[in-house]
């Protein structure tokens, strides 16, 4: 370090070749970053496409009748669970568990939801009954137009707790 | 070459390329099979059967959600040796972490990490990494229960990266869930970049072994004679690569790699396990919060791993297993005690009820990630604390029982998780599983 400082006062050049020198180092990581990125873009190349703009994707699961007061209904295609409560309410929750990404199944008899990889639980609001999972099922928006039951699949919801707020009550 | 130059000018057209990898002479010492085991060769042997095997699969595999699994039914059920060829091809793969991860065990056990082989102890560290994500990515193409499942789980595990985890998930998957974005990916991964990256790594961690002398030799072996490579290396490595391929070649015809039901996106196995090398964290993953299971303790051991090759040590233990009776012992008691402290940490987080539901006040970061945390470290540190007093060890020694003690537990965990976890991932008797 020492040597240069004395060879910048002696050769005036040297200065002028060390910031070129910088100039290069950094114009190759800037070069290295992009590469990173479009790389990281070709990657996931169906992000766009598969993203479609909210509303169009309203999915029509079935009519009021066919989810009784008190029931639990799995909807395989959409990866739903449709909760009728006793009191008329819906409630559309993910079955993929928010731990990693298994499928919950609905126990009957326990009236749970039980993950099959690691163990977690949930009530019937998808609400933590035993860990490891860190937070609560995801849930849907469900929206009640001329008899129908519908969701908006693209509207998948994070949540801490359960909330009236939630639920969807037929009018 | 000097002494018999007729005969040899024949041997150099059929093993001239050998002795690109070799030099012309090696040490006497160096040629002990208890000092390598051939696990360098046996791994290189391994990779030239995977690239080979792996090309011929790749003319009937067509790598799409609809095909791909009945694809392989048609190569094992209408092929003739379909069924032998994807066989050799997933049991020489599971066999290449084995070797792979004994080779750089027997690296550790006789100091060959240290200068002037770090270099070439960094790039295995790469080449091992790559070897499991070759591993992992070729699990997907079957597109069966078992492979959709294990993919997904695995990758969820992505998402609990601080900040960027989402983020590479998602470029990863080429979605939100497994899909033909992540077939496109892991089949291209599989077949293209990460083979692509292996040869070249290989090429390098080859030449560093040239340019450090050779395999390892011990203080007090430095004056043993020197022979030439060919025959007396030239033949061993011969004869443990045909007993290597006569195994592979049983195990394939004895054995099926499995394959079930075709994957099903809504329903998951009960129980859904990660593939067999990534068991052992998933078992981790039941104890710790995914923070400290994914980022802190993988990403710590990885450094440490890292920083292996530059922690000042004494140079006597270099190309022995064990430098003193008492390393030995230390060893052993190390075995022991990982064993056994595992077992016993998961059975108490088996009976003892949840650190949540005992602090509710505190987030559960620090119940189910820090407490667990600090319970390990300070029983490692007593027990360092013990051996160091009972038994004069060296700092390698040292070393060697603290990696010793974090393989054996890693094992603990790994047999756990494939044996005793059954229905809902709860805990039972193998028999019941």
């Amino acid at each position: 370090m020492k040597k240069t400082a004395a060879n910048t006062d002696t050769h005036p050049g040297k200065g002028r070749r060390n910031f070129l020198k910088t100039a290069w180092k950094f114009l190759g990581a800037v070069a290295v970053a992009e590469i990173f990125f479009f790389v990281i873009s070709l990657l996931k190349p169906s992000r766009e496409i598969n993203q479609s703009k909210p509303g169009s994707t309203l999915r029509i699961i079935g009519n009021i009748e066919d989810f009784p007061p008190g029931s639990v209904t799995p909807d395989r295609i959409n990866k739903v669970y449709i909760i009728r409560e006793k009191e008329g309410g819906f409630l559309a929750l993910s079955i993929v568990c928010p731990h990693l990404g298994c499928s919950v199944l609905w126990d009957e008899t326990k009236q749970q939801f039980d993950c099959p990889c690691h163990s977690s639980a949930f009530d019937q609001h998808g609400i933590v009954l035993s860990s490891p999972a860190p937070r609560p099922l995801d849930y849907f928006p469900v929206i009640i137009e001329e008899g129908k039951v519908k969701l908006d699949l693209t509207r998948k919801t994070k949540r801490k707790k359960f909330e009236p707020g939630q639920m969807t009550y037929a009018v | 070459m000097e002494n018999n130059p007729g005969t040899d000018k024949q041997h150099k057209n059929h093993f001239g390329l050998i002795l690109h990898l070799h030099p012309r002479k090696v040490r006497v010492s160096t040629l002990r099979f208890d000092l390598t085991f051939g696990l360098g060769g046996m791994a290189a042997l391994l990779v030239v059967i995977q690239v080979i095997t792996g090309l011929l699969l790749k003319f009937h595999y067509e790598p799409s959600p609809e095909n791909a699994y009945n694809s392989i039914l048609n190569l094992q059920e209408s092929l003739l040796f379909g069924r032998m060829l994807r066989n050799i091809h997933h049991w020489s793969a599971i066999a290449l972490v084995w070797v792979a991860f004994f080779h750089m065990m027997r690296v550790i056990f006789t100091g060959a990490y240290r200068k002037p082989r770090h270099a070439s102890w960094i790039f295995g560290l790469a080449l091992l990494i790559l070897v499991v994500l070759s591993n992992f990515t070729g699990y997907l193409l079957p597109w069966d229960q078992l492979s959709f499942w294990a993919v997904t789980v695995s990758t969820s595990l992505l998402s609990y990266v601080p900040l960027v985890g989402e983020f590479l998930r998602e470029a990863l998957l080429g979605g939100k869930e497994v899909g033909q974005p992540t077939l496109t990916n892991f089949f291209n991964l599989h077949t293209g970049v990460i083979p692509l990256l292996m040869i070249v790594l290989l090429g390098y961690h080859f030449w560093r072994i040239r340019k450090a002398g050779g395999v390892i030799v011990a203080d007090r072996d430095l004056d043993s004679p020197m022979v030439d490579t060919r025959p007396n290396l030239v033949n061993r490595e011969f004869t443990v690569a045909l007993v290597l391929l006569a195994a592979i070649l049983l195990l394939s015809s004895l054995l099926d790699a499995p394959l079930r039901e075709r994957a099903n996106p809504s329903f998951s196995p009960n129980p859904a396990k990660a593939p067999w090398y990534f068991m052992g964290l998933q078992e981790l993953l039941i104890h710790f919060h995914p923070f400290f299971a994914v980022v802190v303790i993988p990403v710590t051991i990885l450094a440490a791993a890292i920083w292996l090759p530059y922690i000042k040590t004494e140079d006597q233990n270099q190309g022995i297993w064990f430098f003193s009776p008492g390393g030995i012992i230390s060893a052993r008691l190390s075995l022991a005690a990982g064993a056994l402290f595992t077992l016993i940490f998961i059975g108490l987080s088996e009976l003892l009820p949840d650190p949540e539901l005992l602090l509710p006040a505190l987030p559960p970061l620090i119940t189910t990630g820090l407490i667990p945390l600090l319970i390990m470290a300070v029983t490692i540190w007593l027990f360092l604390k013990f051996l160091r007093r009972r038994l004069s060890l060296n700092r390698s020694e040292i070393i060697q029982s603290v990696i010793v003690l974090m393989i054996t537990s890693y094992a603990i965990l790994t047999l756990t998780g494939i044996f005793l976890r059954g229905e809902g991932m709860n805990l039972m008797w193998p028999w019941q599983v």
